[in-house]
């Protein structure tokens, strides 16, 4: 297929940013996004020009690093994957194909469609832990039966790759579902039970420091989280605050 | 220097106890003045940071990505290893011991392994306390499955993200330790060298991937956990950033550098559709448990695939040659990785593969599903059943146990494996040689450490299932935590390292010239221009299977890419800026140098072990006729290679290999 591809360009942080209009040629159904970047990336190499910053490892839909906003969709038209697993046979040939970084007043672009996630990371400080040293003198790891239920949708929640594409879709930048998700995975769990009031109250507090928005239940970020994480963990973070706040 | 492996005297099984009772030891007021940099945050890095932070010391971490958590451990499906004995079925420390001793083709070192399978149990404990949420039963205890070349079921899990759960899980301890200011992360940074002052490791150069700022950073000891070098290959199912750099650079300040050829091609993966090709996917080894992997028997059937006029699903039993269960009637299709790979690679080159590429091959849960129909049926009550009917019942039992999977290759290759077979080939994914170390993890450099996937130690010449996990988590939580005492425990009155000095501004003047040729150097060719052509040399010669005369073509030409690399590379952009292209192209030259050393320690072992399958060296007759024919009274050795400029004069250190517990054995799967 043929395509054209209006790209996000902008040098760093501080500069600013434009759309780019790049053609690309004889691009095959089986590969994927990230590749069909590739290619526009040694075509650019290859006539001497800077090609595009995207942020990219595992290939596989599981470390998080992808996260690009394509026509207006983040990780793309399919779902329930991330964009490197997004496939060209979702296009047509002659598409123009607009591709954006994830875009919140909370992850700075750093250039191109690479933005700062690190916010993510001091919520994840804040109190997205359970406080038992790694000495290995822990109790017996079946001393304390789990029913497979709770067990179950823990690991659900945990599931989270921390991409950020909730955030990128919900309308208010809202951070909640993957807060949400870390607060129900530990709260689900009894090890998690020791510190759930500090826990939850001190993440909340940094997503809030950190200038992500509100939760206004649209329920976007469940669709286009590539893990299918349920709005159920929003519900559980709001239980888990308010239980916290009135004991 | 001669190669001391520190492997404390006594009885296997009490060697890691009493040498900890007597190692020394830094006591908790003077930890705080020591500090320590860790690069690399996968399961080895993470877990180390971690707990090395929570003992007190200063800990600064390091990671290409923008998280610790990206880091390429998460990746890991199948599960973690551990000589729990949960389900009463007769597992133990030294089983856990005897079949990763065997898995590795007796290549690996007795006592690290006998430690290894010691710490196992303590890593599930831990992992559970820190809220890692393993598969359970429905009494609420833990679950097991059963791996590829054992015969217990000692394989703890989450889902098919064990790698994800167990990382995460290093993640939050070291989260809570950042908080606590106990380490200082350094996200979307790379080392680019390590620093030696009087002979010791003391610092790293590292580069700011954001900035391109050239940084120095001191410490009393350096540990490196920064993964294999499965991307020599360039096509591999490691991540895109995975590189040798780090490891490398060690081994050019004097770390020597292990059993390089050691590497493990894995047989299920996703096969490569064509040359845009930038990474392959694996398929969890667990899919041998019910899949059937087969070929046509007829060339002209093959052809008839290929051209699209006929469908797998049309030949009947009788065309269809199930090769593993011809060759291997007592494994079949649970072979282990190596056999299973070559076996691929042998019908494939033999004109049977079964896609346009000629590279794959069919792996079939048609009578899986059958199989689980019928039991189904039987189950539910459901008489003369319709083979609709069966299918779906089927279909259901087998959407349980690999759903995920069946949806991941369904997006990628776009065919429904639950209706036509899947096709699978072999991919490099994981690297068992790496940095030398001894009983204590240090390199051949003083305080110079290297763990997880990095080293070299644990896993002989061949890896197996779920076995990769638990020693990158065993080395950070459980061993090198203590291990590192008995070396700083001389720093205590050290103080501070300056960063101030020659040494260091040696090492970053050298950092800087390379990068500054890269950004001026006007070439005419891509860095990934020269990484597939690396791969490919390295995936023709240096692959499933080795010979003398192709291992020394390899060498020839990698030099003369290597050479060619130096004058013709472009990397546009500059060097003050986030610049992907340049990173690419350290880590490239790097894999350049390393591929070369590779193929000369494939061609210095003339034996077939493990991974490492020399053609010269195959069974000749009898009923192991064509199988690989390991060399014991030669070969039982570690390579362990001494840098001397250029790699094809590396000089050789052999570390004698003992087995005193475990009596060697041909490994025979027929």
């Amino acid at each position: 297929m043929n395509l054209t591809l209006k790209i996000w360009r902008q040098k760093d942080s501080n500069a600013k940013g434009q759309m780019v209009d790049y053609k690309v040629t004889e691009i095959s159904e089986h590969m994927s996004f990230l590749e069909m970047m590739d290619v526009l990336n040694e075509q650019l190499v290859n006539s001497g020009e800077e090609p595009v910053a995207f942020d990219h490892d595992c290939r596989e839909g599981i470390c998080g690093m992808c996260s690009m906003y394509i026509n207006g969709e983040a990780h793309g038209p399919d779902r329930g994957i991330t964009t490197c697993q997004l496939h060209m046979r979702m296009f047509n040939d002659g598409d123009t194909i607009t591709i954006e970084p994830f875009r919140a007043a909370a992850f700075p672009v750093i250039k191109d469609l690479v933005v700062d996630r690190t916010a993510f990371e001091r919520i994840q400080q804040a109190g997205g832990y359970i406080s038992v040293n790694t000495s290995g003198n822990t109790q017996d790891a079946n001393s304390i039966p789990i029913s497979k239920h709770d067990a179950d949708e823990a690991m659900d929640a945990a599931t989270c790759i921390g991409c950020g594409a909730c955030v990128a879709t919900c309308k208010n930048s809202s951070a909640m579902l993957f807060v949400g998700a870390k607060v129900s995975q530990y709260a689900l769990l009894p090890q998690g039970q020791v510190e759930a009031a500090d826990r939850v109250q001190n993440m909340v507090a940094q997503m809030d420091l950190e200038g992500f928005g509100n939760c206004t239940n649209t329920g976007a970020c469940e669709v286009e989280c590539p893990k299918g994480i349920s709005l159920d963990n929003i519900a559980r973070m709001n239980r888990e605050l308010m239980k916290a706040t009135i004991k | 220097m001669a190669l001391d492996s520190r492997v404390p005297k006594g009885p296997i099984k009490d060697k890691w106890t009493d040498y900890k009772n007597k190692i020394d030891l830094v006591n908790p007021a003077n930890k705080r003045h020591i500090d320590i940099i860790v690069v690399g945050t996968g399961l080895a890095g993470g877990s180390a940071a971690a707990t090395l932070a929570e003992l007190g010391y200063n800990v600064k971490a390091f990671a290409y990505q923008d998280s610790p958590r990206r880091a390429h451990s998460i990746a890991a499906q199948g599960g973690i290893n551990a000589a729990k004995n949960y389900q009463g079925d007769g597992d133990s420390t030294y089983r856990l011991f005897y079949d990763t001793v065997k898995g590795g083709d007796y290549r690996s070192r007795e006592a690290n392994v006998y430690r290894l399978a010691e710490v196992s149990t303590n890593i599930i404990d831990q992992c559970v306390a820190q809220g890692v949420p393993f598969a359970r039963d429905y009494g609420g205890l833990l679950d097991n499955r059963s791996f590829g070349g054992v015969l217990v079921s000692r394989t703890f899990y989450a889902k098919g993200q064990t790698g994800q759960q167990l990382l995460l899980g290093a993640y939050s301890a070291m989260n809570r330790q950042i908080a606590r200011g106990k380490i200082e992360m350094f996200n979307r940074h790379e080392m680019l060298d390590v620093v030696k002052v009087d002979g010791k490791a003391r610092g790293i150069i590292a580069r700011n991937l954001i900035t391109g700022e050239i940084e120095r950073h001191s410490a009393h000891a350096v540990v490196v956990a920064t993964g294999g070098y499965g991307n020599v290959y360039f096509l591999s199912t490691n991540a895109m950033g995975s590189n040798v750099t780090a490891a490398w650079k060690i081994h050019k300040k004097g770390a020597y550098f292990a059993n390089p050829c050691y590497t493990q091609i894995h047989p299920t993966c996703i096969p490569r559709s064509g040359d845009y090709q930038s990474k392959l996917t694996l398929m969890s080894e667990s899919l041998r448990n019910d899949g059937r992997i087969w070929v046509p028997k007829s060339l002209d059937d093959v052809k008839a695939i290929r051209e699209g006029r006929k469908k797998p699903t049309d030949l009947s039993e009788d065309e269809r040659d199930y090769y593993l269960e011809r060759r291997y009637p007592a494994f079949g299709n649970l072979v282990p990785r190596d056999v299973a790979s070559r076996a691929a690679k042998e019908r494939c080159d033999a004109g049977y593969g079964v896609n346009a590429t000629g590279e794959a091959v069919y792996l079939d849960f048609a009578a899986a599903i059958e199989r689980y129909g019928r039991e189904q049926a039987k189950i539910h009550n459901i008489e003369n059943a319709s083979d609709a009917k069966i299918y779906e019942l089927g279909q259901k039992i087998v959407e349980a146990k690999y759903g995920n999977l069946f949806q991941m290759y369904e997006k990628i290759v776009d065919q429904n494996p639950y209706k036509t077979p899947m096709m699978i080939y072999p991919a490099v994914h994981y690297t068992m040689g790496g940095v030398w170390v001894d009983y204590n993890l240090m390199t051949t450099v003083p305080g110079l450490y290297c763990i997880g996937e990095a080293n070299f130690s644990d896993h002989g010449a061949n890896r197996l299932g779920a076995s990769a996990l638990m020693q990158g988590l065993a080395d950070g939580y459980f061993v090198l935590p203590y291990t590192i005492g008995d070396y700083l425990s001389d720093d205590i009155r050290t103080g501070k390292i300056s960063t101030d000095t020659e040494e260091f501004e040696e090492a970053e003047k050298e950092v800087k010239a390379k990068i500054d040729f890269f950004v001026t150097n006007k070439g005419t060719k891509s860095v990934d221009y020269f990484h597939k052509k690396l791969g490919k040399i390295m995936w023709d010669k240096c692959g499933m299977s080795r010979n003398e005369k192709g291992l020394k073509e390899a060498m020839v030409e990698i030099k003369a890419i290597r050479e060619e690399f130096w004058k013709e590379v472009s990397v546009p952009g500059t060097a003050n800026e986030m610049n992907p292209e340049l990173e690419k192209a350290g880590r490239v030259a790097d894999f350049l140098e390393l591929g070369e050393l590779f193929a000369k320690d494939a061609l210095t072992r003339n034996e077939s072990c493990g991974g490492h399958f020399r053609e010269e060296s195959a069974e000749e007759s009898g009923p192991q006729k064509g199988e690989a024919k390991r060399n014991d009274k030669d070969y039982a050795f570690v390579s362990a290679w001494e840098y001397k400029g250029e790699p094809a004069d590396a000089v050789l250190h052999k570390e004698q290999l003992e087995f005193k517990d475990i009596e060697l054995k041909q490994r025979s799967y027929k």
